[in-house]
């Protein structure tokens, strides 16, 4: 779960990592209020889960209270790569000297949590890594131990000649470190982590992802989720237990299984469709899951036909035609559905169906090919209309 | 021969008497693997099924049964704990189903329980399966046949998906080995591919990946440099969107290395034949093992 600047800035200000002050508004009235307590040149900044704001124009420099308001009011509301912006940040507008990178990741290749840090910071850091990868140093912390004094000074080194500012680098790398242990984090970063003209050694501004998976056992972690941020479709599958991404399609995709539902999307290109979506409903499903899997994929006007493609492991196929007769009969099928299951209790399943007027099939490339013809189909009746 | 487990395997299950547990205990005892012992906190002395001994500790139950195998079916919070609990205990493979086990918490399991000299494999796996010998973990038996063709997968349902296709064209499998999909995990493509190189009932190499992170990719450098038996891959996500990308960190390490097309090129690099559909490995395959 990706949390916004401004309360990952919270997070790391606990941990003691120096960071200009800053407070949130949803309303042009409120930015104002808060540049004319800050005393000082602001910056307002867009809060929302994706990279490039400055870019679109999100991040707006406001010398004055006034220019804040200004400011906040065309950025509030402002389509961000598909994301709607529904607060912004102030903060104090510190003066830059230069901008250095610190990132942690947790990195699948080394099975460690991996330090990135980098003089060369800023907006540009990818085209760095990219061309000029050795202005980047990269170092996997032992995280039984944690990271060691001597570490972060090596660290803080790399970035600073100046020994006050390396030391300070050094203390900011240790209280990042921290706070991303202690938050279950997957994705930790200042960038720029930023020198002022007065030499002091500051984050302007942060990011953090938490694990999902730590979410579970940290209610205080999970408080920090914002739900307008997350399409209302995908908020409603997490809340089922499913997972859900819209695509662009027109085959709704249900599937048991991240790979297999994957393999289903590929397959349905394959033969020349498009998937609507990526839909997993995950291991033991009950037919619940099903109801709730099915009303959110026909909720999507896109979809000309749904394919069902259920490997049963753990998952019972039973469970998935009960779920598609109790589904249906709440609310009938306005589009053509083609059910493939197989495994687990797959002759009860394939009984169900039949009686209630359902075909089974049991091949899964027969089946996405049948998918992808009825959704052409339909979507070229449509056409003629 | 076969990879991990196979008839000599003594099996330990650690929640045996939990919903899950209790549910996938049955089918492995079914499916004929030699479980010889349980293990729920507070419920020992009780018996499973009238047969298998269940335990209040896992070092009590390898004293008692020689179990040398741990298969883990509890709730992610207390999943952490019950893998260390099995390596400290002298359990050599230890093998973890439970799905949703935080990353942070692997950071400090792995390094324990290889310190340990226990293999783990998991955490969020299906598990394994030398079939007609041995099956450790939720892998469907009935789709699985005994044959030389090894499988190694990130995903479950997609592992079955292949498997049932082998198996309904006549090609048994030597063992089928789950590794889960997540970032910190114990065995993963290499570890899997090695034994496979090493165990002579193994003649070709099925194997199946998906988007995201560099595995993949080196597995297809150690496929070129050190494997002589030929491996047939195949990459799930093709047509997935990126990711709504955040921070930088992630593009910073993997560059642009996670997509499909660069896996599936590495693979063809690596000499492998690359299944585009899930049953292109039936045709991939039987042309490796003639």
């Amino acid at each position: 779960m990706n949390i916004h600047e401004y309360q990952a800035k919270d997070v790391l200000r606990r941990y003691g990592v120096p960071i200009p002050p800053g407070e949130v508004a949803t309303t042009p009235e409120q930015a104002e209020a808060i540049a004319r307590r800050i005393g000082k040149p602001v910056m307002v900044k867009a809060q929302v889960h994706v990279g490039g704001r400055g870019k679109a124009g999100g991040v707006k420099y406001c010398p004055t209270p006034e220019a804040a308001r200004e400011k906040a009011e065309a950025i509030l509301g402002m389509d961000i790569k598909g994301l709607t912006v529904e607060k912004v940040l102030v903060t104090d507008a510190a003066e830059i000297g230069t901008e250095a990178y610190v990132g942690i990741i947790i990195d699948r290749a080394t099975k460690k949590p991996v330090f990135m840090v980098s003089a060369a910071g800023g907006i540009d850091i990818e085209e760095v890594a990219a061309t000029t990868p050795e202005k980047i140093k990269y170092h996997p912390v032992d995280a039984v131990y944690g990271l060691q004094p001597f570490e972060a000074q090596q660290l803080g080194f790399f970035l600073y000649q100046d020994a006050k500012q390396a030391r300070a680098a050094a203390k900011i790398m240790q209280q990042l470190y921290k706070a991303f242990a202690e938050n279950g984090c997957s994705l930790a970063e200042i960038n720029p982590l930023v020198t002022t003209p007065e030499g002091e050694v500051i984050a302007l501004d942060a990011k953090m992802s938490i694990d999902d998976n730590e979410l579970e056992r940290r209610a205080d972690l999970e408080a920090l989720r914002d739900e307008s941020s997350e399409a209302p479709s995908e908020v409603e599958a997490r809340k089922a237990n499913l997972t859900f991404i819209k695509l662009d399609g027109n085959v709704g995709c249900v599937v048991n299984g991240a790979g297999l539902a994957m393999a289903t999307m590929d397959l349905v290109k394959y033969y020349g469709g498009e998937p609507a979506n990526f839909l997993d409903i995950g291991g033991s499903s009950n037919p619940e899951k099903v109801v709730n899997a099915l009303r959110i994929i026909t909720a999507d006007e896109n979809v000309k036909a749904i394919l069902f493609n259920i490997f049963g492991g753990i998952t019972r196929t039973d469970d998935v035609a009960n779920g598609i007769v109790t589904a249906t009969k709440q609310n009938p099928l306005k589009v053509p559905i083609v059910i493939r299951l197989t495994g687990t209790n797959e002759e009860i399943a394939v009984k169900i169906l039949e009686e209630h007027g359902f075909v089974a099939l049991t091949d899964m490339d027969e089946a996405v090919k049948k998918a992808v013809e009825l959704a052409t189909q339909s979507q070229g009746a449509e056409g003629g209309k | 021969m076969s990879v991990f487990v196979d008839k000599d395997t003594r099996l330990l299950v650690q929640g045996i008497t939990g919903r899950d547990g209790s549910f996938h205990a049955k089918q492995m005892i079914e499916y004929g693997t030699n479980v010889v012992a349980g293990v729920t906190p507070g419920k020992g002395g009780q018996t499973f099924e009238g047969s298998v001994p269940v335990f209040n500790t896992v070092e009590e139950a390898v004293k008692a049964t020689g179990a040398n195998t741990s298969v883990i079916y509890v709730p992610p919070p207390f999943a952490a704990d019950a893998m260390m609990e099995a390596a400290a205990s002298g359990v050599k493979l230890v093998v973890c189903i439970t799905e949703g086990v935080p990353v942070i918490d692997m950071l400090r399991v792995r390094p324990y329980v290889i310190a340990q000299g226990a293999r783990l494999v998991g955490p969020n796996c299906p598990g394994l399966i030398t079939p007609g010998q041995a099956k450790v973990g939720i892998i469907p038996g009935r789709i699985c046949t005994p044959g030389h063709v090894g499988v190694v997968s990130r995903s479950g349902t997609l592992t079955y998906e292949v498997v049932y296709h082998l198996t309904r064209a006549g090609l048994g499998q030597s063992t089928c080995v789950g590794i889960g999909g997540d970032p910190i995990n114990g065995t993963g493509f290499i570890d899997a591919l090695e034994a496979f190189e090493n165990d002579p009932e193994t003649k070709v190499v099925a194997m199946m990946g998906e988007i995201g992170g560099t595995d993949e990719q080196d597995a297809a450098a150690f496929i070129k440099e050190r494997m002589t038996k030929p491996v047939v891959g195949f990459i799930a996500g093709q047509t997935a969107p990126p990711g709504r990308r955040m921070g930088h960190a992630g593009a910073i390490i993997s560059g642009s290395s996670g997509t499909a097309a660069e896996k599936i090129e590495a693979f063809e690099k690596a000499g492998m034949g690359v299944a585009r559909r899930p049953i292109d490995f039936v045709d991939l395959v039987r042309e490796r093992l003639a």
